[in-house]
């Protein structure tokens, strides 16, 4: 087990490196750099730039020194946004988005399980068709679409009560959370919808349930403690990736809800070839990722002892 | 049928019975597993606000207008990227900056040059002097002194400040060398005989010197409090001091800003409000929309596609022009076939405005373009378009043909190779862009390339001259028709297209060094005429913007320079009735 951890860990540094440099060097590739804007700027101002931020070494030396502040944990400072180092962006920003990612997850989680359920349990019955039709919806509207028609509905719905019921946008309370969070969560639920429902359906026809049935155990308890739990196994597996990337991914959602969240920077930065952001962001959302395929692999020999972790 | 029927139909049969009796039973389980999925939902919603909490703060609270509190709310499209005013360039944090900040000089709600924290001043070809107030005081207290303005101006020539707009202080003497770092921030011309006289000596001289110390630039910073902040002015609002009507009082990064009456403001009771809370930031247009109407914001900007709803929903409609002319730049360098000038006649003669503005984009507030010189601008006593009518233009497609079969014989070419078009990836360039594209082919047959790139490979391409035709646009930097004048000066960095002509570059010259309005504006009226005879470039139009105010906020301003949205002047009237 701890060999096995040690291992994983060893790897995930390599995985990480790989990802920095390659997004270093890709970026660096890409025409154009964070210095130019609208307006031409002389030579002169222009070597002022370079060298305030230390553009006008070589490249080899900028990945050197790179490397050297990311080691300690230094992510260096925002081109466009004056004075902010990428660090302090992190902490203040990656919370939000920690948050709403979290709640979105748990949301589509719980959500996929009750109707990939309910949908095996009604299969090809009507509650089947409007659950399994609403999925496809679900997956193939882009978030944009349904993040602005769930805000319209919100403000025709405050307009009718003639209160705010719940706040079309922003963030800080409780209030603020539950539409984004279930704009963002909903394609995922649609997926895991679908993923339960067909693992549903496998296990009502194997063995060890028409067994648990013939010794005449009671059909809540055949429903509770054997088909639940088993039918939720490939839900857990696409969970991690599922939590890295909607944390990761809320960029429309935060956009349109106006909420303070990493994703923001992270695309805005790549929009603007802000380097030390895309840099900084995309390291931390790597090694997320790779964290959570982690930890998803120790739940998962939690959750299925037939695992082993070795 | 076949032999599986008999073996599927039993199969499925006794499937079916077992099913119906587990599911009455596991939609009991279910129901009760998703009330406890509701209650850990909301347990957990509430935890995370706690964690959440901790790391970072502020919440949202908006009301549009509030008389109570005798406030209002906004939203800034973007996070204001730098409030440090040696170093800003951008829009957003000129709007942050004018609101907190006064420089010796304003402009009025009538658009006219007014005193700011000089109470008169003085341009004469050598020297240009500010005489400051004795009741402007810092929003610390403290009196604002010529030495903050000697300081801040300094600051922002250093090489080291590394400020893109350093150039606008090159009318100082020295203001180059020091900014290129061949000369001492001491040499700079600029000195105090008394902590409220400043005088500034002029490299050469400069009629309009008076009109670009509004600009964000030329703000006053106190050394004291600016080294104290440790090289984070300007990072936080409390590494920012106050000259102006407003005080920062909270920026929560990505998420608000709270603006609070300045006591301290020499000229404190022109001031309304007490509070604009920027509530949002968002550079969704919709989200803009649906918070106003919403109630949570007093001011958005509306598209075409919003003028429905907000007729219908009765919305105060305004419109305005935001100065910025978008125009069809031509690359005039030598390996480049529209450095012909036949070619680009033949392009002008067929290429209607009017059909691309009324007919094609249909956006509201926008006007055709008629020249280099934008509506807007002011010349001696009129605005300089009334002064001096642009050249007309006479559309002749027949006329265009012999021009281009001209340019085919000058050129020497047996067939028209594509002409590039460079634009950038916005929906709009984009219908602007095949418009183009589809004019040129149905009328001269000829074939464009529509290079389109996002912003930093469009701006890249740009300056190493990748095109044939470039969508341009520009916008002003100070209030006088030098700003678009000296555009196509064959020294002008931002000639994209290396356009050079010795009568345009004496004109430029003649308006720059010149002290009398009259000779200047001649120039300009000139200037109109010899880019329009060259066709150095095509006015396609100039960008409107529309917008809906709430009912009850009055007193807001739309500005082509400086401070857009300008609410400094801006007042709650109760009596308006409510949204």
């Amino acid at each position: 087990m701890w060999r096995y951890m040690l291992k994983r860990l060893a790897l995930s540094v390599v995985t990480i490196w790989f990802i920095a440099t390659a997004t270093f060097f890709g970026m660096h590739a890409v025409p154009g750099d964070p210095l130019t804007s609208d307006k031409a700027t002389s030579a002169k101002i222009r070597a002022n730039l370079e060298a305030k931020y230390g553009l006008d070494k070589p490249l080899t030396t900028q990945y050197l020194v790179f490397l050297r502040n990311l080691s300690q944990g230094d992510l260096g400072i925002s081109f466009t946004q004056e004075n902010r180092r990428v660090n302090d962006i992190i902490r203040e920003h990656f919370p939000v988005s920690a948050t709403l990612g979290i709640l979105a997850v748990v949301f589509a989680g719980l959500g996929g399980v009750l109707w990939g359920a309910l949908t095996a349990l009604y299969r090809n019955r009507l509650p089947d068709t409007i659950i399994m039709f609403l999925v496809i919806l679900g997956i193939s509207v882009p978030s944009f679409v349904i993040a602005a028609i769930g805000q319209l509905s919100l403000v025709n719905l405050n307009n009718l009560a003639g209160t705010s019921i719940l706040p079309v946008g922003g963030w800080g309370t409780v209030q603020h959370m539950i539409l984004p969070a279930m704009v963002l969560g909903l394609s995922t639920m649609a997926y895991l919808t679908r993923l339960m429902r067909s693992s549903m359906l496998e296990i009502v026809n194997s063995d060890y349930i028409r067994t648990a049935n013939a010794k005449g155990l009671p059909s809540t308890q055949v429903f509770s403690r054997h088909q639940l739990p088993n039918a939720v196994l490939p839900v857990v597996t696409v969970l991690g990736p599922a939590i890295a990337s909607i944390t990761t991914g809320g960029f429309v959602v935060e956009i349109v809800f106006a909420i303070p969240g990493l994703g923001r920077y992270f695309v805005q930065a790549v929009q603007q070839l802000d380097y030390t952001v895309i840099m900084g962001t995309t390291v931390f959302f790597g090694a997320f990722l790779v964290f959570m395929v982690i930890v998803v692999d120790l739940f998962y020999g939690w959750i299925d002892p037939r695992v082993r972790l070795d | 049928m076949s032999i599986a029927e008999p073996h599927s139909e039993s199969s499925s049969n006794g499937h079916s019975s077992a099913a119906s009796a587990l599911s009455s039973a596991a939609l009991r389980q279910l129901i009760i597993y998703f009330g406890a999925a509701i209650a850990g939902c909301t347990l957990l919603m509430f935890a995370l606000h706690y964690l959440a909490s901790a790391f970072s703060s502020g919440s949202t609270t908006a009301i549009a207008v509030d008389p109570e509190n005798n406030s209002i709310s906004i939203y800034l499209k973007e996070e204001p990227p730098s409030l440090n005013s040696t170093i800003t360039t951008d829009s957003v944090s000129g709007m942050v900056l004018n609101h907190v900040m006064e420089g010796l000089l304003r402009m009025s709600v009538d658009d006219k040059l007014e005193a700011g924290i000089a109470e008169r001043w003085e341009v004469t070809p050598t020297h240009a002097t500010f005489w400051l107030r004795d009741n402007a005081l810092w929003s610390d207290g403290q009196p604002i002194t010529a030495a903050d303005f000697i300081f801040s101006w300094t600051t922002a020539l250093r090489p080291e400040t590394a400020s893109e707009y350093a150039f606008l202080l090159y009318s100082i003497k020295n203001g180059r060398a020091v900014n290129e770092g061949t000369m001492p921030a001491e040499a700079l011309g600029v000195s105090a005989p008394d902590p409220h006289t400043l005088v500034v000596e002029l490299e050469q001289p400069m009629a309009f010197f008076d009109k670009t110390v509004v600009f964000p630039t030329f703000f006053p910073i106190r050394e004291d409090f600016y080294n104290a902040t440790n090289g984070r002015f300007g990072a936080d609002a409390h590494e920012l001091l106050f000259s102006g009507p407003f005080k920062l009082t909270s920026w929560v990064h990505g998420s608000s800003l709270l603006f609070e009456k300045n006591p301290n403001y020499w000229d404190k009771d022109r001031i309304k409000l007490d509070q604009i809370n920027v509530a949002y930031i968002t550079q969704d247009a919709n989200a803009a929309i649906n918070f106003f109407k919403d109630g949570k914001v007093a001011f958005t900007t509306l598209g075409a596609e919003n003028l429905i709803e907000a007729q219908r929903q009765g919305w105060p409609i305004k419109r305005n022009q935001d100065g910025t002319l978008f125009f069809l730049e031509f690359n005039h360098r030598d390996e480049r076939l529209t450095r012909n000038w036949n070619l680009r006649r033949a392009m002008q003669l067929v290429l209607d405005m009017d059909e691309l503005v009324y007919k094609v984009t249909k956006l509201p507030g926008f006007k055709p373009g008629v020249s280099i010189f934008p509506e807007w601008l002011m010349g001696t006593n009129a605005p300089l378009r009334e002064e001096y009518p642009p050249p007309q233009l006479r559309l002749d497609t027949a006329k265009a043909r012999e021009h281009l079969a001209l340019a085919k014989e000058e050129l020497g070419l047996d067939e028209w190779p594509p002409i590039v078009l460079l634009t950038s990836d916005s929906p709009v360039s984009n219908i602007q862009s095949e418009w183009v594209q589809e004019a040129l082919k149905s009328k001269l047959g000829l074939t464009i390339k529509i290079d389109k790139q996002i912003f930093k490979q469009r701006l890249a391409k740009m300056t190493a001259g990748e095109f044939d035709i470039l969508l341009a646009g520009w916008g002003p930097d100070y209030n006088d028709p030098l700003t678009f004048g000296d555009l196509f000066a064959s020294w002008n960095l931002n000639n994209r297209g290396r356009y050079m002509s010795d009568e345009n570059d004496r004109l430029v010259r003649e308006a720059q060094g010149s002290t009398d309005t009259k000779t200047r504006m001649d120039a300009f009226g000139k200037i109109q005429h010899v880019l329009f005879d060259d066709v150095a470039l095509l006015p396609m139009f100039e960008r409107g913007v529309t917008y809906a105010v709430h009912p009850q906020l009055k007193g807001l301003k739309r500005r082509v320079i400086g401070a857009d949205t300008d609410y400094t002047n801006a007042y709650i009237d109760t009596s308006a009735g409510g949204q």
